[in-house]
């Protein structure tokens, strides 16, 4: 059979219509599956990040409001032992915390300044590239360094990779330390490893982390990083802000303000 | 054949031995399929109870991937209605509030005593107990 360029090129066209037409006909329709994951109350970034004002932060004495908080929303344990502790976010003293930005003439007032520490959410994170069940891994979506306990075999190979001490093991059942378990939210399990999710659950109700939302100074300041427009990228534009050990190469994304 | 007497006693005590986990069963009636508590506010589970009985693990194990891995949080039924994925809120809180006389009734008959999912995902009915 002899077809002519004519026909051919109807032909042609018919077929590619015919293939294509369901998907126009659904978009004209609205039908189409709608792209993305999360309901439409979920806070959503590019790139989460967080800016905390240090001098802010030490204004009130011995202030804990933010590591209650994050205690209590994550059945994280209070045990008394050091060597069993389990911490999210906790405070050390400006030297011990920038280690490098110490020196021994330094304005005590610094040197004693409370620096709040928690997970960096590394963008170039170490934990993640040691993790051989990718029981931890970045979200890409948003860039959280997120943890799944049901895979974490507790190698604790990821807390020998952060430079931080961001991560915690649990030596022994956690149920036992914790005064008032919060049913919105798992506890963990002993032999696993854990650490802060920037809120992720939270995040997905359309909350703020629960440290920034129980920050009586307002010194915690949670936004999109790639977002030029974002409180937080306003900020490290007009004041001056530090990163722990950047010369790692972790980029780490907890800013400081000091 | 004078032995007779002796096979048949021997083939007896044979068969005796050989089914006394069944006859055990019988007899202490534990055999019987295990008496569940449903839930006074809920007609219709998740999926069919067909289903559940056979592949809630299954259920289970692919709400965790879609919630954790995939940050996917709430699941379409295959008739088309839309749950929350929490083992906690949406199936005990919401539905099966006393844990002890449905999922550990049936785990305790089946044999898996204490699954480890409730090492770390909480029995509501616990917490209340705790806070008073
Ligand atoms: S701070 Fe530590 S645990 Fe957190 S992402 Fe960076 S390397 Fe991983
Ligand atoms: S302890 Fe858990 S999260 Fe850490 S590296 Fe090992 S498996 Fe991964």
């Amino acid at each position: 059979m002899i077809i002519s360029r004519k026909k051919f090129l109807k032909l042609t066209g018919i077929s590619m219509l015919a293939a294509t037409g369901e998907r126009i006909a659904e978009s004209l329709a609205g039908t189409a599956p709608s792209a993305g994951p999360g309901s439409p109350r979920a806070l959503t970034a590019k790139r989460w990040a967080m800016v905390i004002d240090l001098q802010k932060c030490a204004r009130e004495d011995g202030c804990t409001a933010c590591i209650d908080a994050c205690h209590r929303t994550h059945n994280v344990p209070d045990i008394d032992n050091r060597a069993h502790e389990i911490k999210w976010i906790w405070k050390e003293e400006f030297k011990h915390a920038f280690p490098s930005a110490h020196n021994e003439y330094q304005a005590e007032h610094i040197e004693s300044l409370p620096v709040l520490l928690l997970c960096n959410h590394c963008d170039n994170p170490p934990c993640v590239r040691v993790c051989p069940t990718q029981a931890t891994w970045k979200r890409e979506e948003d860039g959280i360094v997120m943890m799944d306990w049901h895979r974490c075999i507790g190698c604790r190979y990821c807390m020998a990779a952060c430079p931080y001490g961001s991560r915690s093991f649990n030596w022994i059942d956690p149920r036992n330390d914790i005064a008032q378990l919060n049913p919105d939210f798992p506890t963990r399990t002993k032999g696993v490893v854990e650490k802060c999710t920037f809120c992720d659950t939270r995040l997905a109700k359309g909350e703020l982390p629960a440290c920034v939302e129980a920050c009586p100074q307002d010194a915690i300041f949670f936004g999109d990083l790639d977002d030029a427009g974002s409180e937080i990228r306003q900020l490290l534009k007009s004041e001056y802000a530090i990163r722990r050990k950047p010369e790692l190469g972790t980029k780490p994304e907890i800013y400081y303000i000091v | 054949m004078r032995d007779r007497s002796l096979i048949y006693l021997g083939l007896l005590i044979f068969l005796a031995v050989v089914t006394f986990p069944f006859t055990y069963n019988l007899a202490a009636g534990s055999g019987e399929m295990p008496d569940l508590e449903y839930p006074d506010n809920e007609t219709q589970c998740v999926e069919s109870k067909e289903f559940m009985r056979s592949s809630h693990m299954q259920l289970l194990v692919d709400w965790r991937e879609s919630l954790v891995r995939e940050n996917v949080r709430t699941h379409k039924t295959s008739d088309g209605r839309t749950y929350d994925i929490s083992l906690t809120n949406t199936c005990l809180a919401a539905c099966h509030t006393r844990k002890g006389d449905f999922c550990d009734r049936c785990h305790d008959y089946s044999g898996v005593e204490n699954p480890y999912c409730w090492d770390c995902h909480i029995d509501p009915e616990q917490t209340e107990r705790s806070a008073r």
